[in-house]
């Protein structure tokens, strides 16, 4: 019952299935805002300010009207890539996310590359060697990883490294005061300073970056390397495995050609999860680190009740997470032929 | 000629377990000859796969040979390096196992796992490994090779993903073949094709094979050899006739007295020690339920079951490129829905105090059949009348409550999925008589639980136990007490041996047809195979694709068949000799 | 048919005796091959698994007891502050130092706890109760149900949860309560999908059949007969979940939702000694935030146990 399907028509698909997603996504960030108890006229307004400023605003933002019709507008204003003024700051929420992105992604990629090239050899290891010192070292670290508070563990290495030792740099930013920012190409500091070949500026954003890198890749780090273990022994034990090996092949390609890529298709299915857990602890990470990113921003605007700055945010973060698992799952098409999307 | 391939001496097998080392095979000593069969007999448990996964050094980590010899032309198994044993596998000696479709690596192309296992021993290269995996697969018999190398297994069905694996494992030319129970799971018709094609190919090349079942009619037919295992030990060796002729170990009499032949009886199966006089009584058990029902049944009566041309449609899901649900608004146009007709105009009657058959190969439609008839799945069209009242009216969501339920009940293959895991046995067979029976005090509860357990034969001690704490057999006849406990006129039996021990099955049969008499009850027995229901049934019904294929007394079908797919069915069916009544 | 009676006893022993054969068989096998698919050493494992969830178990107590005991043994009040004690480092009258204010942070950790497991606690039965709920008739009916609590779910998946959570405080209000509702929406979509697969994986199971055929309705076989097999493994989801309530309730303090000062709770301790850290005065921070670790230490801990005890071979 299987027709030949093409990759391209899968991914085509995929891409189809995350529209009602993104559809559900934008009217949740929409119905926090609007029908929930409170007056969002109060919140946009700010704690400043009085009843008729407050009027003013609920007419200005279109509170008045029926709520689908504040939602039609709502739609349009977010197609123009508007997503209101930050009352704290005075400026268009979208163009100041916009500005932050980079320094969050980077961190956030740095942080998952590092707890990946890691976790998952320690995951592979401790599979194929049960009971053994390297598989107790896998569990022990697994289980203390996710335990560990994100902003408790950043405050750990920066006691450590920043004031007891002297290390690192102050855990104050993407750069050192004495550094000017690279070019801005891709605003990945470490991108855009090899660009501009400025190797000490490369060098300074590396050493800012580290702890907070550390911090988020300690955190993320258990839940791959624990996921890798299991499915790493679920796959050896199974039935493809043993036919391998009564053929006489080698343990190394049982274990590569054979088991990791079975392996890998829980482990990517993980990795969603992963993601969403990197992102929430990323907040976390940037406001210990003072880290100039979208966290720390909605951390400030949340201070200080500015809602539209928090609403941009948890909807960008959204679309960002959608758009990891959008990838996942298209790599998840070319790993395992068996997959007929839309079950 | 006599040269001995492989002598294994004295093998001992032990498995750390987290209670403890259990020892799975114990001095275990057997020798194989250049192109001979050897079987390995055993019911579940008694250490036959363990032996062979020992022989190829690949027993899990915490399986240890304990000690003992194995020897392979020579070389010491036992004490040979790693590397050589990667050289032995597969290139001297191979091995097939059960579950043909878990044996393959699911996200491997067919055509580059063959090509995997011939680099691997150096017998092609990268520029012809392809033609040579081609080639192979051409050998095993799988049509349009060149296409199916770049098939992946979950495309192929279970018998050509065995194909698959017999390929993988004759690859390199072993010299010894062991295939492991290389059919469970298979149709009976695909079983014959797989092995005559494994046995074809093995003469052919003058290799030996070790084949380990649990069917002795399997190894009757295909072992030149064969020893017989019990609880890890080797019980008897010898050749095959002699084995069947004169067992000398009680537990292969048992065994081969308890697997049904061509012209056995039910009450042949168990010893003649523990014959119970209702089935020596009624010797020969289909013409004596025949000859029961058509005392029984009054002229002019309806039967007890009518059903006519009864339908069951499923909607299959259009795979086809399409746009996602919001994309596509509306309905998508009624042409595309396209669906499968698992039950396809059926009709069928069983009469009051008959067992009626009903066989077929996996996918034909008997389960949907089974499904229907107790009203757990709605037909598509059809009538279903029983006991003179229309049923199939009524919608399976509601038939809970109707009056009837408690009338049609069922015995389920799989004697373990049955039970609800967290009932005692006493609550699993209490749940019907709480909800549908009319006994309203506790003490009465009780007492009809336990005489319902005596009707089985389920000591009384074992009804405060779980599930687990129970073995097969035990599970089956709680589960038959369930069914039996409203006094039900229709009971469907769906495969209810098919997951249980040879020997356990001769037992549950003889207490169907035990119960059958007692309580007057009807059967439809529905089988794969057609050697147990004749045991059991007057009359048979062979289905194929949804259809009824043909229908008849089962003494009848089973010597003159009208349709060739029913012989092809009876001819599949691999028997053991006829024995000589002592 | 009298014949047929008297005869019984004869085929009975003979069964008997199969069956207690064929029952030792089966455990054997079975045992063998549970172990087969395992792999390691037992005999370690059995030691450290008892030792394991014996330190699991104590530790559990301990946090219990200190949730309700705590008022009455903290050695001074956690909200008296005094000037003249400010930043004090750890010594024989003040085991943990004491804060900017001169606060005894013993006293307040220890008061801390019976917040911090109260929030938590509240969430996950509120989750549980919930998504159990929704999961098993979805799992169970499937039908227009499960099409809309999958959209919802998958809607609230849709978001990185502790973002997600941020939202809902900041949307619902800046409360206590709010936090328990967001800890609560957050975690109800992993009960609901584990309450789904597990009563979906039994709907076609035989039992469920059988429990039909005896006349049980739709409603009596999900409630009494495939509820409470899904109950183990949702009580494995639940322990293992609330070890990340508790990390996503303090988070959410940390970043100033949620809980006010002066009380005592340990995501606000941390966040309020974090300022300190740089000058040295680690105190402050780091004996709210080892509370917490331990607490949700103990919660992992504990899952991962019972898991072992539900369901050996999912062991990871």
């Amino acid at each position: 019952m299987m027709y030949p399907q093409s990759r391209v028509g899968t991914v085509v698909r995929r891409l189809g299935q995350a529209l009602p997603v993104l559809f559900g996504v934008i009217l949740a960030t929409f119905v926090l805002t609007r029908a929930l108890p409170g007056d969002p006229a109060a919140f946009f307004a700010g704690p400043a300010a009085d009843e008729k400023s407050i009027a003013e605003i609920r007419k200005a933002l279109g509170l008045d009207r029926p709520l689908p019709e504040q939602f039609l507008v709502y739609l349009r204003d977010l197609s123009r890539g508007e997503l209101g003024t930050s009352i704290s700051t005075g400026q268009p929420v979208s163009e100041e996310l916009i500005r932050r992105l980079p320094a969050s992604l980077e961190l956030t990629f740095l942080a998952l590359l590092i707890s990946m090239i890691i976790a998952v050899p320690l995951g592979i290891l401790a599979a194929i060697n049960p009971g053994k010192l390297i598989d107790h070292i896998c569990r022990i670290l697994t289980t203390a990883g996710v335990s560990l508070p994100t902003f408790f563990t950043g405050l750990g290495l920066v006691f450590i490294f920043y004031y007891i030792l002297g290390w690192a740099p102050a855990p104050l930013g993407r750069l050192d005061f004495a550094y000017l920012p690279p070019p801005h190409v891709t605003g990945f500091y470490l991108i855009d300073g090899a660009f501009a070949a400025e190797w000490d500026t490369v060098y300074a954003a590396l050493s800012q970056l580290m702890l907070p890198c550390v911090t988020l890749a300690l955190f993320t780090l258990a839940p791959i390397a624990r996921m890798t273990r299991a499915s790493m022994i679920q796959v050896l034990s199974s039935d493809f495995i043993r036919t391998a090996r009564a053929a006489g092949l080698t343990n190394y390609t049982v274990l590569i050609k054979y088991a990791f890529r079975n392996a890998l298709l829980p482990l990517v299915t993980t990795l969603g999860m992963v993601f969403s857990f990197t992102l929430g602890a990323n907040v976390l990470v940037e406001k210990v680190f003072a880290w100039p990113g979208i966290g720390s921003y909605a951390v400030e605007a949340l201070v200080v009740a500015d809602y539209a700055a928090v609403q941009g945010f948890v909807l960008s973060m959204a679309i960002i997470f959608l758009i990891l698992n959008l990838i996942i799952d298209i790599l998840y098409t070319f790993i395992d032929p068996r997959i007929e999307l839309g079950n | 000629m006599d040269q001995k391939i492989l002598e294994i001496d004295n093998l001992t097998v032990e498995f750390m377990t987290r209670n403890g080392s259990v020892t799975a095979v114990e001095n275990v000593s057997f020798a194989v000859k250049k192109g001979e069969t050897l079987g390995v007999i055993g019911e579940s448990g008694s250490g036959k796969s363990v032996t062979s996964l020992a022989l190829m050094r690949i027993l899990d980590t915490n399986g240890k040979i304990l000690s003992g010899e194995l020897v392979y032309s020579g070389v010491d198994l036992k004490r040979a390096s790693n590397a050589a044993m990667y050289d032995i596998r597969g290139r001297e000696i191979s091995m097939i196992f059960q579950n043909p479709r878990g044996s393959l690596n699911p996200v491997r192309k067919i055509g580059k796992q063959l090509e995997d296992v011939l680099c691997q021993h150096g017998l092609a290269n990268k520029y012809n490994a392809r033609k040579k995996a081609i080639d192979l697969l051409a050998t095993v018999k799988i049509e349009n090779p060149t296409a199916r190398f770049n098939a992946y297994p979950h495309e192929l069905s279970g018998g050509m993903c065995q194909r698959v694996v017999i390929a993988i494992a004759l690859a390199c030319q072993p010299r010894l073949l062991i295939a492991d129970e290389p059919t469970t799971g298979l149709d009976v018709t695909t079983q014959k094709v797989i092995l005559d094609l494994v046995k074809d190919l093995t003469t052919e090349r003058g290799m030996s094979m070790i084949l380990i079942t649990h069917d002795l009619g399997l190894a009757a037919n295909y072992c030149d050899r064969a020893i017989v295992m019990e609880q890890g030990k080797v019980v008897e060796s010898g050749c095959i006739k002699n084995l069947f002729l004169n067992p000398n170990h009680p537990y292969t009499k048992k065994l081969i007295r308890a697997t049904p032949n061509k012209s056995s009886q039910l009450n042949q199966l168990l010893p003649s020690e523990s014959r119970s006089s209702c089935t020596s009584y009624l010797e020969g058990s289909h013409q004596s339920a025949s000859f029961n029902h058509k005392r029984r049944e009054p002229k002019n009566q309806r039967p007890l079951l009518y059903i006519d041309r009864l339908t069951k449609e499923f909607p299959i899901r259009n795979q086809i490129f399409r746009l996602p649900s919001l994309m596509s608004f509306g309905k998508r146009p009624k042409e595309v829905q396209q669906v499968f007709r698992a039950v396809d105009n059926l009709s069928m009657k069983i009469n009051y105090g008959e067992s009626v058959g009903l066989v077929g190969e996996s996918g034909c439609g008997k389960s949907t059949t089974s499904a229907m008839i107790m009203r757990l799945v709605d037909s598509t069209e059809g009538w279903i009348e029983f006991d003179g009242t229309d049923i199939g009216s009524v919608p399976a969501k509601h038939f809970a409550r109707s009056p009837i339920r408690s009338k049609l009940q069922m015995v389920f293959q799989d004697p373990t999925d049955c039970l609800n895991p967290r009932f005692t046995a006493r609550q699993s067979i209490s749940d019907p008589i709480i909800v549908l029976g009319s006994l309203n005090s506790k003490r009465s509860l009780d007492k009809r639980v336990d005489h319902l357990a005596d009707l089985v034969g389920l000591p009384k001690k074992l009804l405060e136990r779980f599930p687990h704490q129970l073995s097969g057999g035990q599970k089956a006849r709680v589960g038959i007490a369930r069914a039996i406990a409203l006094d039900p006129k229709l009971l469907i039996l769906d495969e209810p041996t098919a997951a249980l021990d040879v020997s356990v099955q001769a037992v549950v049969l003889n207490l169907l047809q035990e119960l059958k008499c007692e309580l007057d009850m009807s059967y439809l027995f529905i089988s794969h195979d057609l050697n147990v229901v004749r045991l059991l049934c007057d009359r048979v019904m062979v289905m194929q694709s949804g259809r009824i294929l043909e229908e008849g007394e089962t003494g009848k079908v089973m010597v003159e068949p009208a349709q060739s797919y029913t012989r092809d069915l009876i001819n599949a069916i691999p028997h053991p000799p006829e024995l000589v009544p002592q | 048919m009298t014949v047929i009676i008297n005869s019984k006893p004869a085929i009975k022993e003979v069964v008997a005796d199969l069956e207690s054969r064929s029952a030792s068989e089966t455990t054997g096998s079975s045992r063998i091959a549970h172990s087969i698919r395992k792999q390691g050493s037992y005999i370690w494992y059995i030691l450290s698994s008892n030792s394991v969830s014996l330190i699991a178990f104590t530790l559990f107590i301990l946090l219990v007891l200190l949730a309700i005991l705590g008022p009455l043994i903290v050695p001074y009040n956690p909200l008296a502050t005094s000037a003249v004690d400010a930043l004090k480092s750890p010594s024989w009258s003040h085991w943990f130092g004491t804060d900017q204010l001169g606060r005894d942070v013993l006293s307040r950790v220890i008061i801390a706890t019976r917040l911090d497991l109260l929030i938590s606690v509240t969430a996950v039965a509120i989750s549980f109760v919930f998504g159990s709920l929704i999961g098993a008739v979805a799992g169970y009916f499937g039908g227009w149900f499960d099409k809309v609590s999958g959209r919802f779910i998958d809607t609230i998946m849709a978001f990185p949860l502790f973002v997600l959570a941020m939202g809902i405080v900041a949307a619902l209000g800046n409360t206590v309560e709010n936090i328990v509702y967001a800890t609560a929406i957050i975690n109800l979509p992993f009960y609901a999908r584990v309450a789904r697969a597990e009563v979906n994986i039994r709907r076609d199971a035989g039992f469920v059949h059988a429990a039909k055929l005896s006349g049980n309705s739709d409603f009596r076989v999900l409630a009494f007969h495939i509820y409470p097999n899904t109950l183990p493994p949702m009580m494995v989801q639940a322990s293992l979940n609330m070890g990340w309530a508790i990390l996503n309730a303090a988070g959410l303090s940390f970043i100033g939702l949620g809980v006010r000062p002066p009380t005592a709770e340990w995501g606000i301790m941390v966040a309020e000694g974090a300022n300190f850290i740089v000058s040295g005065e680690w105190w402050l921070a780091f004996f709210p935030g080892i509370a917490l670790m331990l607490a949700v230490f103990t919660f992992n801990l504990l899952g991962d146990c019972l898991r072992d005890i539900v369901d050996p071979r999912q062991r990871t």
